[in-house]
């Protein structure tokens, strides 16, 4: 088997050299250098995130200086929000699967795609460019008139480098869209599409909708920087609560950019672990639009406390509740995934579990958020900040590492150690429930964020948090040596070990350039685990 | 470090208590459905486990019936919380009539805080207990959030603009004071406390400070000085340039474009700055802005003086 993987040409031997990677149109490739930057991106934002937790073991901020932390959160979230979770699971597992996933050969635009990832790399230079001129203060939220006037710190280069993420986002998605509609292999109706393209397909309507106008508010705060020109500033004649608004607009649908395709990842992950087809398949994917679209109704809920009429308030309450239901929905549906199934416990599907647990923590606590009279106090306290990790990290980041150990195998040809995987699945649990369960506690005590000093009585439930994010950073680091060492020494993988279905595994791994040697008819819905699945019925 | 570790937040406001049920609410309902979704994970990952490689799952598709009540239960529970939280929202929201007036300034990075009748103080707020008071606040600089946790209130402080919030402290006691909006590089460092006092010992805390002149006094000085009496008589009858200010504020206005406004903090403000924004039905837009001329201080008091021609 070693001497096949070597012999048989794929998608990784059929060329050599650093040009033949940095001018492939080929949407592996593709996948992979995505891997790799966000991997990076991952790992410099976490580096901001070691810094802070250690300033706040005291509360005394005797560690780095106020102006220091301040970069420090901004940094962490700016890298985070836009260099690695935006393009976390599309980027990279979409790049690869959306194709492979419907029977096609590449991405409608192939060469669109390769542009996608250079425009995101200026969009990291000019990131990492200005955190190395100084970094930036303003919170990854530029909140105007600080970040278009007050701040002296690099705003513009910042935010034009957020500009260029966003705007590979927009290739991203328009290329997902085209390529969902045109390209998809003979008999693969809408309704046999895997649920990992439903979600793709929802997010890539939010990234083409949506992005423009944060791409908007980011060129108007640039504009007032740089030219006094009064959008934001009221000395100027503007409306600072106007940028919130633009903001958010895209800003909480981009919390779906993020959490959508995760969602598709476990879909994927919890069929196959439990040999079972998806439950309530059509749910499901209809849940994925329906919170997309709801999704784009809900900005106002950032803003409860900062002078929007109260009335506005209550609809935005409104509709953040609804969308609640179709996330519910989804739980329900993955749990009854299991119900009978015969399930494993491999490492993405212990991911998977942890993305059910913390997601269901995440989501719970969004409704005390969504909530008028509560949210009043918790609004920009830790409360906050240990939600939307719980959605973010919990959830998404969860649902990423599962997703990258569930399609190793087909990515590289190889395994992963399975103990290794498991190990640090569970210490990523625990060091994730230790760092951020306390800020909840913290949250309503009344601490609040973006705090570089804090007041004593706060100091041990901090201490709890930076000792549980040491433990995070070690269950990230492992995966991160034992999946390098794999793509050399690991067991070859075969085509398919979890005998999954899904187009992607009924082709050799890694796969040929082409994907599939010929283009594959498609005569039955997905995830026909069980054996009889003709004989399947529904129960009513 | 150890010995004083609160997991729960004082409560000293008449609201907190109402916030804090439904808080219990929903962390009632949070831990109940976690917890059973918890619990039927890990039964379900124990009892379907896999024995052998090669075992099927019992096939077994999808079920409206059970899609339809995981979808309206979850929709029913979160409209109480909607219903709960919005009206909870909305009482909270009025301050009660005979509240105490304190005007708040903020700035980065300190909160400036003047008391009616002149005294002033910055980064402490002194307060009787058992009185409302309504906080009315702008900022000089970028926005800024008053926050104190034990009362349960927030609110956001803008620039070139008035945004209100208010407080009934039910406990004497010293209570922390944040500024909850990010504004810079001393945002952690924008803080102080509320003292809650005794109405006695408020009395005589007023009177045995610093004692300035009172904000509408000095707004009234300062009207004179800025030659506003020119065109606005003080009076409630007679005809002048600008309209009258007498028993003015609060009262409906109609305006040159047919709008009927009413005459509060925001409307004062804005037409001091702004004059031709809102043109009094009858009346010339011939009025100068003082933008620039006055400070977000000067202001206040100017608003004060008006506030106080009540007839």
């Amino acid at each position: 088997m070693e001497a096949s993987l070597e012999r048989r040409e794929h998608y990784l031997n059929v060329s050599y050299g650093i040009k033949s990677w940095l001018l492939t149109t080929d949407h592996k490739r593709i996948a992979l250098l995505y891997l790799a930057t966000i991997t990076l991106f991952f790992f410099v934002g976490g580096a901001f995130a070691v810094l802070m937790r250690l300033e706040l073991i005291t509360p005394k901020g005797d560690l780095v200086s106020a102006e220091t932390y301040n970069k420090l959160f901004t940094m962490h979230g700016v890298m985070m929000i836009f260099f690695f979770l935006s393009p976390s699971v599309p980027a990279t597992l979409g790049n690869f699967l959306v194709p492979m996933m419907i029977g096609a050969r590449d991405l409608a635009f192939p060469r669109i795609n390769l542009l996608s990832w250079y425009v995101f790399i200026f969009g990291g230079v000019l990131g990492l460019g200005a955190a190395a001129m100084g970094g930036v203060d303003t919170g990854w939220t530029f909140y105007t008139p600080y970040s278009s006037t007050y701040s002296n710190s690099a705003v513009v280069l910042t935010a034009v480098g957020a500009f260029f993420a966003g705007f590979s986002s927009i290739l991203t998605g328009l290329n997902f869209i085209v390529t969902i509609h045109k390209m998809r292999a003979p008999g693969l109706q809408w309704f046999r599409l895997p649920l990992f393209i439903w979600a793709h397909y929802a997010t890539s309507l939010i990234m083409i909708l949506g992005t423009p106008v944060v791409a908007i508010a980011i060129v108007l705060v640039a504009l007032e920087r740089l030219f006094r020109i009064g959008i934001f500033d009221p000395n100027l004649g503007g409306d600072p609560v106007l940028f919130q608004h633009l903001f958010w607009f895209y800003s909480h649908p981009a919390v779906y950019i993020m959490i959508l395709p995760a969602m598709g990842v476990i879909s994927e992950i919890v069929a196959c672990f439990s040999r079972r087809r998806v439950f309530g398949y059509r749910f499901v994917a209809f849940a994925s639009l329906s919170i997309a679209v709801i999704g784009f109704l809900v900005w106002g809920h950032h803003m409860f406390v900062s002078g929007q009429s109260i009335y506005a308030g209550m609809v935005f309450s409104f509709l953040s509740f609804l969308v609640a239901v179709p996330s519910a929905v989804k739980v329900f549906n993955w749990m009854a995934t299991m119900y009978k199934g015969a399930i494993s416990y491999h490492t993405p599907m212990l991911y998977a579990f942890g993305f059910l647990g913390l997601f269901t923590v995440g989501g719970l606590t969004g409704l005390f958020l969504a909530t008028l009279a509560v949210d009043v106090h918790v609004h920009d306290t830790y409360f906050i900040v240990a939600h939307f990790h719980y959605i973010m990290v919990g959830g998404t980041v969860m649902a990423y590492m599962g997703g990258i150990h569930f399609w190793w195998p087909k990515i590289t040809g190889r395994l992963y150690p399975e103990a290794w995987g498991r190990f640090s699945a569970l210490i990523v649990f625990l060091g994730f429930n230790l760092t951020f369960f306390p800020q909840f506690l913290l949250g309503y005590l009344g601490m609040p964020r973006r705090y570089h000093a804090y007041p004593e009585e706060f100091q041990v439930l901090n201490v709890m948090s930076s000792a549980g994010a040491s433990i995070l950073g070690i269950g990230y680091l492992i995966p991160m040596i034992y999946l390098i060492w794999s793509m050399r020494y690991g067991k070859p993988a075969g085509d398919n070990p979890w005998r999954a279905t899904g187009l992607e595994w009924q082709t050799s791994s890694p796969p040929p350039t082409e994907n599939f040697e010929e283009t594959p008819l498609v005569t039955a819905p997905p995830y026909a685990y069980a054996k009889e699945e003709e004989e399947a019925t529904v129960v009513h | 470090m150890w010995t004083d570790f609160p997991l729960f937040p004082e409560r000293a406001s008449t609201i907190a208590g109402g916030v804090d049920r439904l808080y219990f609410f929903l962390v009632a309902v949070g831990a109940l459905f976690s917890i059973a979704i918890f619990i039927t994970i890990f039964v379900f990952a124990l009892r379907y486990r896999r024995r052998h490689e090669d075992q099927a799952a019992v096939p077994f598709h999808g079920s409206t019936t059970l899609e339809i009540v995981w979808s309206v239960i979850p929709l029913l529970i979160t409209m109480v919380m909607f219903g709960w939280g919005a009206s909870l929202y909305f009482q909270n929201s009025r301050a009660p009539d005979g509240a105490i007036e304190i005007y708040v300034v903020a700035k980065q990075w300190m909160w400036k805080l003047q008391h009616p009748e002149g005294a002033r103080e910055i980064n402490e707020l002194h307060v009787p207990v058992g009185r409302p008071v309504r906080l009315i606040m702008t900022s000089q600089d970028v926005i800024h959030s008053f926050y104190i946790p034990a009362f349960r209130i927030k609110n956001d402080v803008l620039p070139n603009r008035f945004t209100t919030a208010w407080f009934e402290a039910t406990k004497t006691g010293r209570y922390h004071l944040f500024c909850a909006e990010y504004c810079g590089t001393q945002h952690s460092g924008m803080g102080g406390s509320v003292v809650v006092m005794e109405p006695a010992e408020y009395e005589q805390w007023l009177s045995g400070g610093p004692v300035g002149e009172s904000l509408a006094v000095a707004g009234e000085r300062l009207f004179r000085r800025l030659g506003c009496t020119n065109c606005h008589s003080p009076e409630t009858k007679g005809r002048t340039r600008g309209p009258l200010l007498g028993g003015l504020f609060g009262k409906p206005v109609p305006l040159l474009d047919g709008r009927i406004v009413t005459a509060d903090e925001a409307y004062l403000r804005e037409s001091i700055l702004n004059p031709r924004a809102k043109v009094v039905a009858g009346y010339a837009p011939e009025m100068p802005t003082f933008q620039g001329q006055v400070t977000e201080e000067n202001l206040v008091e100017l608003i004060a003086y008006i506030k106080s021609l009540r007839r």
